[in-house]
């Protein structure tokens, strides 16, 4: 090989390996982030897989509230207020928790702005005033 | 054939058996021993065969009375039911329901009733809403979907009962099933999380608790139901009628 192809091989190499060493797991101690930390679900598990709520919950949700909207349907199955009531069960709406709210802190880590908590409350619902 | 005839050979003791017991169940047309639960399943889509409705009975409705606002703000989270709105004016915070007294000038006679979202056939907020936020559902409830509203409040303008508000200030504290937020407009839901369980309004609720017995909520479509017989017994009337809305509310004495 030439002594320019040599030189282009091993930047080549060198980038790689910087790049691969840069994305350890873990990005906690490299980046500064906390990774999200929330408190106990309720119940044993999720109505959906964790990898399918993780890239679907949003339409999921989505969907779910048009059916609820305009036709009145109140499955608890995709329903925001059941998921709150099992994800959030221990939030009580103080400032301190709202950090370990299940929603608040991944949507903290991923830096994503749903807005519905704009409108919705991240409060479980309280036994007795359940609808 | 052996076996069908066997399916088919009913003897008579058996053929009375069930019979009575049939007959047991029902013991008349539309008179049944058991109560049909209330609520339609949570999975059915709501239908036109239904039509909700309120009949507010002025004559039993008290001057000094609120009772009915109270636990409007106590049940959906606004007003002295809510921790919010803390910059807003009197005339900018959220009214879902109001007392309203009025007097006849000629004859002297005074009467109050609670005005809320009339819930009207045809809908005008429904009519100019931009968006489709808002809309009346198939049973009559007309909504406002947050999700959609961006608060232009042109229903607001167009409705002729003053019935909806608009929310100035940043939310905290909504109760979980009846969603409230800043930059949307909002009115009476009729209690539609109640009623989607089988219930009536908390208005109506607290009205009736209270004994004062001047409000009456039900099914319009449903000749069987106290609301349908009463509006079909005594006159009642629509406010503003002449618009020709045909709102799901109706009042008596007025």
């Amino acid at each position: 090989m030439t002594c320019f192809a040599n030189l282009k091989r091993s930047l080549t190499v060198l980038a790689t390996v910087a790049l691969l060493g840069a994305s350890a797991p873990g990005g906690a101690a490299d980046s500064g982030i906390p990774m999200p930390s929330f408190m106990e679900p309720q119940g044993t598990q999720c109505v959906e897989d964790t990898d399918f709520m993780r890239r679907n919950h949003m339409e999921v949700i989505l969907d779910h509230r048009d059916k609820t909207m305009h036709e009145g349907i109140r499955t608890k199955k995709h329903s925001l207020k059941e998921c709150i009531n099992c994800h959030a069960a221990d939030y009580q709406g103080d400032e301190k928790s709202r950090e370990q709210h299940f929603c608040v802190s991944c949507h903290q880590y991923t830096a994503a702005q749903p807005d519905c908590f704009q409108c919705h409350s991240l409060k479980p619902e309280q036994p007795g005033a359940a609808r | 054939m052996n076996e069908t005839s066997e399916h088919t050979d009913l003897n008579r003791r058996e053929f009375l058996t069930r019979s009575a017991a049939t007959a047991g169940v029902a013991l008349a047309p539309g008179v049944m021993l058991y109560s049909v639960a209330q609520a339609r399943p949570a999975d059915e889509p709501v239908s036109s065969a239904v039509r909700w409705g309120l009949l507010i009975d002025t004559n039993k409705c008290a001057s000094g009375c609120s009772d009915c606002v109270s636990a409007c703000e106590r049940e959906n989270g606004w007003g002295s039911g809510s921790t919010d709105e803390t910059h807003s004016d009197a005339a900018q915070k959220a009214q879902w329901i109001r007392k309203v007294e009025v007097k006849n000038t000629e004859t002297g006679h005074a009467f109050t009733l609670p005005m809320m979202c009339q819930h009207c056939e045809n809908p005008p907020c429904a009519d100019v809403c931009p968006t489709g936020a808002s809309f009346r559902r198939d049973d009559g409830i007309v909504l406002v979907d947050k999700h959609i509203c961006i608060g232009c409040r042109y229903c607001m303008m167009a409705c002729p009962y003053k019935a909806r508000s608009f929310v100035h200030e940043t939310l905290t504290d909504q109760k979980p099933y009846a969603p409230r937020g800043k930059g949307t407009v909002e009115a009476c839901t009729l209690c539609v999380h109640r009623v989607d369980a089988g219930d009536s309004p908390a208005c109506v609720e607290a009205c009736t608790a209270e004994n004062h017995n001047a409000m009456l909520f039900g099914d319009l479509n449903d000749p069987a139901s106290p609301i349908a017989k009463t509006v079909a017994t005594y006159a009642t009337t629509q406010i503003r009628a002449d618009l020709n809305l045909n709102p799901g509310v109706r009042y008596q004495g007025i």
